[in-house]
């Protein structure tokens, strides 16, 4: 199919783009922009006047294999054209034809890529056929729960150098990982089994080590403490090969969020403090943390519906990331430029390809955002099967209006 | 997002912990308190107040001790009983405990008296029941035991009306122990001059002082000049856990005993929420002696446990004062 996208306000900051221009599509690919292609008359015009028309995001975290049909609609409905799924506790993805089985199923939209399980059934004994699984589809591999055992670790971390592999840890020592919300002044008060910061540095930690014994290229998902931000860095300068990244929650929410247990922000890791907060702001600004996920877990009303420890830690952020993003920008806390690069170029570079953006010859995978229409989290308009989210009484400025994934809309507000 | 505890005129709904109550309030429940335990002393043994009334005891964690005080409290009152004792671990988790809760409200009861091993559930079943129904908390995880608190804070009053001029001191296990959350809240509610909290580092919570407390490690230093020693019941599982060295060595730095209580405030008293474990928290002639308000404090809490069912049912007498 042929189409242009008219009149939108083209925002690609990686590309240098800041302008209002015609998007020429032609099948998959953006054929043109700004001056028509040859034949222009053939395009069907889409009218943008007065949105934004930003690439399509890369979700470094979203958990959207186990319920395809809904979760590929939030993600489409959230302006994230390619999601990276880690493990769930459903069906492990520790074969290639789980893998397989899994990916031919899927409906059409956004592109799902898996993370393969790291051990066989998750169960941090016996290393998978890594290069089977990435053959099979899978971007990486991950466990369901920290290893605990750092030699299973570090010998997939050797083997997953040898094959030049992607490896995403969420770092956590497991003996202090026991409780429900961050060990300070809140979990006190209300008496809340509590996950210290050391949980998290001690895992990191141990991993960098192994990443400096293995060279093994390693990606830290959704970071909670400062301090790991400064643990990041410095392996970075280091020459370490390793990223992370943070999830969005982690941006607004904090430990005072919890009070009243508020079991919708319950999340793992938990949410820290301020200053905590504060620093992962920070090293998203400057460049150490390369990603922002959504961290998507969509969750049953039940799974909320208990005193706070008893209840599922997660959140349905698929639908409020981009806004969240750009509250951040309108604040001031980023720029537009690091809020794009941390969910389009920062998690294609990740998993070791090139973003292409909006320029003549790559995928059309766009997103389009009207500044001026309102939008309410868990609306009736919410496309997850998850309404786990804390954001429902916050009131947006702007939303995602039409998703573009290799030229087929994949979703049109009001649709 | 807290739920509210008092009604829209000031009265008490729920009972789920003293933070978000008023002075004023609980000055009220303490006051009817006083009333009851008037009536109690010159052996009236029931009142009407609450005929015709329903309260469920709802414990999701074993305590004899506790529901039994509850129990009769209900009974004194003239209330309608029903005890169940659900066992946490093997059955209620998420949806089924909203379905209990739910099948509990078709047999039409007041009140409930819900304990449980989770921080927060008495404040979740008070955002499920019905307007008309009230909940009161007998202790939730590590988070509250408001009515423990205000026993204990009906105790001192009797005996030093003074409030802020007393130093009061708890020992023993802090992090894990929802009675010194209470208790610490409702002590500097009334303006006590200094809470000192004692134990070793490992039974303390993450920034404790942030609740109002002087963090103190050392019993010897902590009781110098104090008014009222608060003991905590250690959990003998804790002893076996990588959090504590021995019995020993704990009653010899944290043990309440007479030696150390000659440097207290004359006539300091010694109170604790039981059950005890004596020669490890306290010494057998401490928890024994004429400073000791333990079988006291159990008195009270009858007396205080009827005020508050009392009130929250909107029951309570005039005060005669």
């Amino acid at each position: 199919m042929k189409q242009v996208i008219q009149g939108a306000h083209l925002k690609d900051p990686a590309r240098g783009r800041d302008q209002v221009a015609d998007v020429w599509i032609d099948g998959e690919a953006i054929v043109a922009v700004g001056a028509p292609p040859e034949n222009s008359a053939a395009f069907a015009a889409v009218d943008l006047k007065g949105c934004w028309l930003l690439p399509g995001l890369n979700d470094m975290s979203a958990r959207v294999l186990d319920q395809p049909a809904s979760e590929l609609a939030a993600a489409a409905a959230g302006g994230v054209t390619t999601a990276v799924c880690p493990p769930t506790p459903g069906v492990p993805l520790d074969q290639p034809g789980a893998v397989r089985e899994r990916l031919s199923a899927l409906p059409a939209g956004p592109k799902v890529k898996p993370l393969g399980a790291m051990t066989r059934r998750h169960e941090g004994q016996q290393i998978t056929d890594q290069d089977a699984l990435a053959q099979s589809g899978c971007a990486g591999f991950q466990g369901l729960k920290p290893l605990a055992d750092a030699r299973v670790l570090r010998s997939a971390l050797r083997y997953a150098a040898s094959l030049d592999l992607l490896v995403v840890l969420k770092p956590e020592e497991p003996s202090l990982g026991a409780g429900c919300a961050h060990d300070g002044a809140i979990a006190t008060r209300l008496g809340l089994p509590a996950i210290p910061r050391s949980a998290e540095t001690a895992g990191l930690a141990r991993d960098l080590a192994l990443v400096a014994d293995t060279g093994a290229r390693v990606h830290f998902s959704t970071l909670s403490c400062g301090e790991s931000v400064g643990m990041i860095r410095a392996a970075q300068e280091r020459g370490l090969p390793v990223t992370a990244d943070v999830a969005i929650h982690q941006l607004f929410l904090t430990e005072h969020d919890v009070i009243g247990f508020d079991a919708q922000c319950h999340v793992r890791p938990p949410l820290r403090s301020t200053g905590d907060r504060d620093r992962l702001i920070a090293g998203v600004a400057d460049g150490t943390l390369s990603a922002v996920c959504s961290d998507h877990t969509p969750l049953s009303p039940d799974a909320k519906l208990a005193p706070f420890a008893d209840t599922e830690p997660g959140i349905s952020g698929l639908e409020t990331l981009l806004n969240l993003g750009l509250r951040l920008v309108n604040d001031e806390r980023i720029s537009l430029e690091r809020w794009i690069a941390c969910v389009v170029d920062g998690p294609a570079g990740i998993l070791g390809g090139t973003c292409f953006g909006i320029q003549s010859g790559a995928p059309a995978d766009l997103v389009a955002f009207d500044p001026s229409l309102p939008f309410t989290p868990a609306g009736a308009d919410w496309r997850s099967g998850g309404p786990n989210t804390p954001f429902v009484n916050w009131r947006f400025e702007g939303r995602v209006v039409g998703t573009w994934c290799r030229g087929s809309r994949v979703f049109s507000a009001g649709a | 997002m807290t739920v509210a505890q008092t009604r829209s005129d000031g009265s008490l709904r729920h009972f789920l912990s003293i933070e978000g109550l008023s002075r004023d309030l609980l000055t009220t429940v303490l006051d009817t308190a006083a009333s009851f335990h008037a009536a109690t002393e010159q052996r009236v043994r029931k009142l009407p107040l609450l005929r015709g009334k329903t309260i469920l005891n709802l414990f999701f964690e074993p305590s004899t001790r506790t529901r039994t005080t509850f129990e009769l409290a209900a009974r004194r009152l003239s209330a309608e009983v029903v005890n169940l004792d659900i066992n946490a671990s093997s059955a209620v988790k998420g949806e089924s405990l909203l379905d209990t809760l739910r099948t509990l409200e078709a047999m039409h009861c007041d009140l409930f008296v819900v304990r449980h091993p989770q921080a927060g559930a008495a404040e979740f079943f008070a955002r499920h029941v019905p307007p008309e129904v009230g909940v009161l908390n007998a202790g939730d995880g590590r988070h509250a035991h408001p009515t423990q608190a205000m026993l204990d804070l009906f105790t001192i009053r009797r005996h030093r009306p003074d409030l802020e001029q007393l130093n009061v001191v708890i020992v023993g296990d802090v992090a894990h122990s929802r009675v010194a959350r209470s208790q610490i809240h409702i002590l500097n509610l009334f303006g006590v001059r200094q809470i000192r909290v004692v134990a070793p580092a490992t039974l303390l919570p993450e920034a404790v002082e942030t609740l109002g407390v002087h963090v103190v490690h050392s019993l010897d230093e902590a009781i110098v000049d104090a008014d009222v020693v608060i003991g905590l019941r250690l959990q003998k599982e804790r002893m076996r856990g990588p959090l504590l060295t021995s019995e020993a060595e704990y009653f010899r730095r944290f043990g309440i005993t007479r030696e150390r209580l000659k440097q207290a405030a004359p006539n300091c008293l010694v109170m604790h929420p039981g059950p005890m474990n004596r020669g490890i928290e306290i010494e057998s002639a401490v928890a024994d002696g004429p400073q000791s308000t333990v079988l006291e404090q159990v008195r009270n809490g009858l007396a205080v446990r009827m005020a508050i069912m009392a009130l929250a049912l909107g029951a309570a007498p005039g005060l005669d004062t």
